[in-house]
């Protein structure tokens, strides 16, 4: 076999279309979704653990961290979270259907894509409508 | 020259020991975890449902039950299995610098490992601490 030095292969190869190529389709930015939610949720770790010792740590500085875990941003923030744990967990689910094989027809793949999306969003709200109902944060 | 069809490499076929049988050993660990995940995340739902911006009383009444206790315990192991792997595997696809991939691989486990010690130890205090 003739020696090719990888100068000249990389020379030689066409480049597969990428992102900026393709089209968004809801599978592909589900996808996408899920190593993003999985990112956010790798770093969101970090608020529960600190809640958890903020917790044990005593009442002054569970005060300081719950003060912060309910300010505007930081309400913001784990309603993110939580919508982020809602969205990896569905997804996760939709992953399970598709390791079985599945589910792989391309009108069974939009509908569950589809889906992740919209129930993780309907989830989300609800979770957080139920805390701001039982905490008094308004009334109906 | 005899042409071996073969899917181990030279210096693996010189050592005659062939796959180190670990291929599949993240694969199955990360839906093992998954399994676990989409058990205990429903109870941290609610967790986060009874708790979110409650007062510490009634936090540390709920973290003390030793139900509680126990399944936040194995999710904060299970979560921090998961999310190790996960990472790697990020690091892996984008990284390609070896010191650099090397370095972050290392912060990987140790972050992973740091924020599982800091929530057990604070759900430990909550149940046993005064």
């Amino acid at each position: 076999m003739a020696e090719v030095s990888s100068e000249q292969r990389s020379q030689q190869r066409p480049l597969s279309p990428h992102l900026q190529i393709y089209r968004p389709q809801i599978n592909m930015v589900m996808s996408i979704l899920h190593r993003l939610t999985g990112v956010g949720l790798y770093f969101g770790s970090l608020l529960l653990a600190w809640w958890l010792f903020a917790a044990a740590a005593g009442p002054d500085y569970f005060a300081f961290v719950n003060g912060l875990f309910t300010t505007w941003l930081g309400l913001i923030v784990l309603v993110g979270c939580t919508w982020a744990l809602i969205h990896h967990m569905l997804g996760g689910i939709r992953h399970f259907i598709w390791d079985s094989g599945a589910g792989l027809d391309i009108p069974t793949v939009d509908l569950l894509s589809w889906g992740t999306i919209i129930l993780s969003v309907i989830l989300t709200a609800g979770l957080w409508f139920y805390v701001a109902l039982e905490r008094g944060w308004f009334s109906l | 020259m005899v042409l071996v069809m073969t899917m181990i490499t030279p210096l693996k076929r010189v050592r005659g020991l062939g796959s180190a049988k670990e291929g599949a050993d993240h694969f199955l660990k990360q839906r093992l975890t998954a399994v676990a995940n989409l058990i205990l995340t429903p109870f941290l739902i609610w967790l986060i449902a009874t708790l979110a911006g409650a007062d510490l009383a009634s936090v540390k009444a709920t973290l003390s039950h030793p139900l509680v206790a126990t399944a936040l315990i194995v999710l904060v192991l299970s979560v921090a299995i998961h999310m190790r792997i996960g990472m790697q595997v990020i690091i892996e696809d984008y990284v390609h610098s070896e010191g650099v991939k090397m370095f972050l691989l290392l912060a990987n486990t140790l972050f992973a490992f740091g924020v599982a010690a800091i929530a057990i130890f604070a759900v430990l205090k909550l149940s046993f601490g005064t």
